[in-house]
């Protein structure tokens, strides 16, 4: 199975120097890290809370929350504003010049027949002194917080030319209950800020490593509700789900190819953990992975052409890439002695890791192009990386005070930002590629 | 300039060897800290001596389950750190198994196979299942027959210690043998 350990033992030496080689690369890398740890070259934008009334948080501090998560926008606090207009007609862009603001957002909420509401909001240029944009959203009282995420998403998208993506739920297990007995594991999705949350389905037994179909409408997840695990597929809109592989052994770590009609599996019915390709309608089985130690965690390229994964054909985890049609595959991972659950960037240039070294276990980015590796992480025990739709951002599970939680960082530096999902411990988050 | 580059790329490569070997036998202190502090694990290190006396201890444990009177009270198998290798502490332990397995074949064991929490959760539930197949294959090579061994894997999903030290990684990293059937 394993190789023998005086050799297991050598290879980890050689590690050793290699990764003693690489660090000094890796400090440079966190110096950059740091410079662009600030919010330097962040856009000022002042977001005036909205006018009119709103159950819960007020509009206008949600979308600037979204906007500084994303990195790019450095929101003037609401303390610091000397006016809070909400109608256009109340705008003096001259004395949001004084406060060295780019952009202004104000906005207000107003009735639309029983539970219906129509948020109205406008987006200036303060340096030009000219509106540019001014949109009315109608909305179910209910869903303010999304109302409020998806004019986020609008702003965002007129001032970067990019989706913002902050409308995109995302899916994620928690954690409850201190003894095996009181265990309790929730699937839920939630908005990308954390509020919101919803269960999909609740077990006594593990829930694992959910995964959105493309067009975000269906979930793939790992349950162990029948004493082993089984690969399930659940229509969300509907609830309505099938089970798609329980076989003897693994039945794990779905990855849903680009096109929507095949899902790559770790299944270790063969004797030991290994990648298999199931088409979705008819469930006919094609096997890609044949080595004798673990093969898992499986990750489509957005070209559907490639398949990386995790495996530890030469004694440690590290991450391998193949063709989707099979064949041989290639190691792409070398920093660092553990390598783990790749995931590509929407535009398939990039590949989020675990990467492991001196028992410090942070997310790293590597350009796909030139095989340079950037931590966007500190760790010790981060795991579970995804990008955000645009691919701006991403999101991973951490350690964080003992408790499981889930954050978001953006990749060209910024704060990152701790998820919001109540006391239960959170893991394994998957940020949908839709609205 | 070169000249630097190169002292200082040979005092890396000595710092990356000493700290490589000693952080190879790290685990192995911190193993018998942690088996010293909870007790709920015996882990670890590998002393000849000491494994001499567990072995006697459980042989006669063997001896209970191989007249087929009850199943061995020790059920768990601890493992070191991203290993599938089977301490050699534990192999009279799972003779132990074997004996009452094979004396009663219409026992059925479930192996469960975990990790500790480091690392990706999906490579984990790799892992798992590798520990608990290295221990079915010992239980096989002993006569137990494959119809009465159950392998599930949960990785890191099912901790029995929720600590989050060396200590509790130690408690995590295991096998469990559970009887079903009668």
């Amino acid at each position: 199975m394993r190789q023998p350990h005086s050799r297991r033992r050598f290879a980890a030496r050689l590690w050793c120097l290699f990764a003693g080689i690489c660090w000094l690369g890796l400090a440079v890398a966190e110096v950059s890290l740091k410079i662009t740890e600030g919010v330097e070259g962040a856009t000022p934008i002042a977001v005036v809370p909205f006018g009119g009334a709103q159950g819960g948080d007020n509009i206008g501090a949600i979308v600037a929350a979204d906007l500084e998560r994303s990195g790019r926008f450095t929101p003037l606090p609401v303390s610091a504003m000397l006016e809070q207009p909400t109608q256009p007609s109340e705008v003096r862009l001259r004395s949001w010049q004084t406060l060295g603001q780019d952009y202004l957002v104000i906005g207000r909420v107003q009735p639309g027949g029983g539970e219906r509401y129509v948020a109205e909001f406008s987006l200036y240029d303060v340096l030009k002194d000219a509106p540019l944009l001014e949109q009315r959203l109608p909305f179910a009282g209910a869903e303010q917080r999304r109302a409020a995420h998806r004019i986020a998403d609008i702003i965002y998208q007129q001032l970067t030319g990019e989706a913002g993506g902050f409308a995109a739920p995302v899916a994620f297990v928690t954690v409850s209950g201190r003894s095996a007995q009181e265990r309790k594991y929730q699937l839920q999705i939630a908005d990308a800020d954390g509020f919101g949350a919803h269960t999909v389905l609740s077990s006594r037994e593990p829930i694992m490593s959910p995964a959105w179909s493309p067009d975000g409408t269906r979930l793939a997840y790992v349950s162990f509700e029948q004493g082993s695990s089984a690969v399930y597929v659940q229509t969300l809109a509907t609830g309505a789900r099938v089970v798609v592989s329980e076989r003897k052994g693994i039945n794990g770590a779905p990855a849903w190819s680009p096109s929507g009609q095949e899902l790559a599996l770790t299944l270790s019915k063969d004797g030991n953990p290994d990648i298999y390709v199931m088409a979705i309608d008819s469930r006919a089985l094609r096997r890609l992975t044949d080595s004798p130690g673990i093969d898992t965690e499986p990750a489509w390229s957005p070209d559907g052409r490639s398949i990386v994964f995790t495996s530890d054909r030469g004694g440690r985890p590290q991450l391998y890439r193949m063709s989707a049609a099979g064949g041989q595959a290639q190691r792409i991972s070398y920093e660092g002695d553990y390598n783990a659950r790749g995931a590509y960037s929407p535009d398939g240039r990039y590949l989020a890791m675990v990467n492991g070294s001196g028992g410090r276990y942070r997310i790293a980015v590597m350009n796909l192009a030139t095989g340079a590796l950037t931590h966007v992480s500190r760790g010790p025990l981060d795991e579970s990386p995804g990008f955000s739709p645009n691919g701006r951002m991403l999101l991973y599970a951490a350690r964080i005070d003992g408790a499981a939680r889930l954050v978001a960082t953006p990749l060209a530096g910024g704060r990152e930002q701790v998820l919001q999902i109540g006391p239960a411990d959170a893991r394994q988050p998957a940020w949908s590629p839709r609205e | 300039m070169a000249l630097k580059f190169w002292n200082g790329a040979a005092c890396l490569v000595i710092i990356a060897f000493q700290g490589c070997s000693s952080s190879g036998t790290k685990p192995e202190a911190a193993a018998q800290s942690g088996s010293g502090r909870g007790g709920a694990a015996q882990v670890g290190r590998y002393d000849p001596a000491d494994a001499a006396a567990q072995g006697q201890q459980r042989a006669r444990g063997a001896a209970d389950a191989a007249m087929g009177y009850r199943a061995p009270s020790e059920r768990v198998i601890y493992f070191e750190y991203d290993s599938d290798d089977v301490l050699p502490e534990y192999v009279p332990l799972i003779n132990a198994h074997a004996a009452y397995l094979s004396a009663n074949p219409k026992r059925v064991a479930t192996l469960e196979g975990h990790a500790d929490e480091r690392g990706s959760s999906e490579y984990n539930v790799g892992l798992g299942e590798q520990r608990a197949r290295a221990v079915a294959r010992m239980l096989g090579l002993q006569g137990v027959s494959e119809g009465q061994l159950q392998i599930v894997s949960y990785g890191e999903e099912k901790a029995a210690d929720l600590g989050h030290d060396e200590a509790a990684w130690q408690r995590n990293r295991r096998v469990e043998i559970n009887y079903t059937g009668r």
